[in-house]
């Protein structure tokens, strides 16, 4: 078996026995990069020096310090604040740009001695649903090339799809880490709105925008989410309610589980071959005692509208900060969806505009949020497909703007209603991968792992 | 809500324009279209009757999160200047933004 395709839980234990080096660890996740990433172009920045150099110090200390990631390659998507580190979104604005600083989230894998092995690829802003809105050139799906990896987080995907990390961190604004997760069959985690602190992150629309991983086990998430989550007096949305010991409890069975399956999520729309895939992961949960009852969220058919009203309103006032008077360049080298979502928040903000769009939009928010409060309380968890369709051809919707919002139909809900979702992989059609979620009530993270975790045995 | 689903092509320039974006004409009459069918496609939002019902502007159910105001350690003068090419006497060097007339 090859180092790159162990589990984070894998490697800590081989780590400890000394059964390999952090140095050689490096190295396999390096070799996979410099062989696949000309091609897959996953990674904007890759931290060689720099990560071979912490390397050396975590194999000196690892059986005298006690830290959960140390000496572990992860991927940071280029989002994130590094300091020292170029972080530019994947846009040309931010092309030279160094923080002084560390994202908290980044910072807090540094302390548990997580080694950040380089920044991944993203839609440019995190503008995207495909990975092609990039302005450093687009990322291809591992599993075939012709085809997107989906977006925004499509490289931290890829890469984890690719083996050239152990875990990898994404942003989750509107399906940002599942989609992508989806479309390269890896799993993925967009926890409760002020999970994870979003401080250091660039910001896309803060009132959505949520710290999520990549993962290749159940534990693994579990294990990041543990590093990452909890208060952080630099952002006020991030609670002080304590964060659980989510791996302890992995394995845990809620007696008498109900999941809902809500029929707006397996209508018209949905691709019956993705559909037929996602089927067969619910009977292999029923198989377990698991009760399915299906349930309805009434309002799932204005979450898309409502969404690109809110979230291209908050980018454009976020957007606003570019001047490229302090740092980064100035606003001509904004590119074709940049522009787009400036203009429509805008004028869906602007004098005359504001009450029939964003107050609206606003307010329907509020019933999107009272009909997942309604079905839990007569479910434990949802389960829907993550995207409607299989992973599409590079080029495919490129073209029009609507028809790729389109793709985070069964995603931007979580988001507005600020609830964690797990996207699980149900494995393949036409040799591409099919992907489902669970989603659950604010701070469920606990459940959504367990129940993933005993899908996990399954398969 | 009002018709507003065409854009005209004066009002994609006065909102780039609000923006501070420059579009080539162009570039006006690519997003004339797509910001169109899009704003056509949010329509759909008329259909809900939300004459009672409270927006949402964030859902964390938080409020008034303060902290000490105590003076903090901050970025250094050389960290602020970092990100630019241009400084003078440890202030940032930037063209003029405001005209004199």
């Amino acid at each position: 078996m090859e180092l790159t395709q162990l589990s984070i839980s894998q490697v800590q234990t081989g780590l400890k026995k000394k059964k390999f080096s952090s140095v050689e660890l490096v190295n396999s996740s390096l070799e996979k990069i410099k062989k696949n990433n000309p091609k897959i172009n996953a990674f904007l920045t890759v931290c060689e020096k720099e990560a071979l150099v912490e390397a050396a110090q975590a194999d000196k200390e690892i059986n005298k310090i006690d830290k959960p990631l140390l000496g572990i390659p992860i991927a940071v998507k280029d989002i994130f604040c590094t300091k020292g580190i170029r972080t530019t979104a994947a846009a040309k604005v931010l092309e030279n740009y160094i923080p002084v600083y560390d994202a908290t989230a980044v910072k807090k894998l540094k302390e548990a001695g997580a080694i950040i092995i380089g920044k991944t690829n993203l839609d440019a802003w995190a503008h995207g649903s495909s990975g092609e809105n990039s302005d450093f050139g687009p990322t291809q799906n591992p599993w075939n090339e012709n085809y997107v990896p989906g977006g925004s987080s499509s490289g931290s995907a890829a890469a984890m799809a690719a083996q050239m990390a152990f875990g990898a961190l994404g942003t989750d604004t509107g399906g940002s880490i599942r989609l992508p997760a989806s479309f390269c069959g890896v799993l993925g985690l967009k926890p409760t709105y002020g999970r994870i602190s979003r401080y250091g992150v660039i910001a896309m629309a803060s009132s959505l925008d949520t710290v999520g991983c990549f993962g290749k086990e159940v534990r693994d998430l579990a294990i990041l989410l543990e590093v990452m989550a909890g208060h952080d007096e630099y952002d006020a949305t991030t609670p002080k309610q304590a964060v659980p010991n989510y791996q302890q409890n992995l394995d845990k069975k809620k007696p008498k589980l109900k999941i809902g399956l809500p029929k707006e999520y397996f209508s018209q729309g949905l691709e019956k071959k993705v559909e037929e895939k996602i089927r067969e992961a619910i009977k292999k949960l029923e198989k377990q005692g698991i009760e399915m009852i299906e349930v309805s969220l009434p309002h799932t058919p204005y979450a898309l509208a409502v969404y690109y009203l809110i979230q291209p309103s908050e980018v454009s006032s976020n957007l606003a900060r570019y001047d490229g008077l302090r740092y980064g360049f100035d606003r001509t080298f904004f590119s074709d969806e940049a522009k787009r979502r400036i203009m429509l928040g805008t004028y869906a903000l602007s004098a005359g505009y504001y009450e029939a769009y964003y107050l609206k939009a606003m307010k329907v928010r509020t019933l999107i949020k009272k009909d997942f409060e309604e079905a839990f309380k007569k479910v434990d968890l949802l389960l829907t497909p993550v995207s409607p369709t299989l992973p599409f051809k590079i080029g495919e919707k490129i073209a029009d703007p609507l028809k790729m919002y389109l793709s985070d139909i069964y995603t931007v809900t979580a988001n507005l209603a600020g609830i964690p979702g797990l996207a699980i992989p149900a494995g393949l059609v036409d040799g591409l991968p099919v992907g489902f979620q669970f989603l659950g009530p604010q701070f469920s993270e606990e459940l959504l792992f367990q129940v993933a975790y005993q899908y996990e045995q399954l398969v | 809500m009002k018709k507003i689903s065409n854009l005209t092509e004066q009002e994609v320039k006065h909102v780039a324009k609000l923006a501070k974006l420059n579009l080539t004409p162009q570039e006006v009459k690519k997003f004339q279209e797509q910001l169109s069918e899009v704003l056509t496609y949010i329509e759909i939002l008329k259909e809900v009757k939300t004459e009672k019902v409270e927006p949402t502007s964030q859902v964390t159910s938080l409020e008034n999160i303060f902290r000490k105001d105590q003076d903090q350690a901050s970025l250094s003068q050389k960290e602020v200047l970092s990100g630019t090419k241009e400084t003078h006497q440890g202030f940032f060097k930037i063209k003029r933004i405001l005209n004199n007339d």
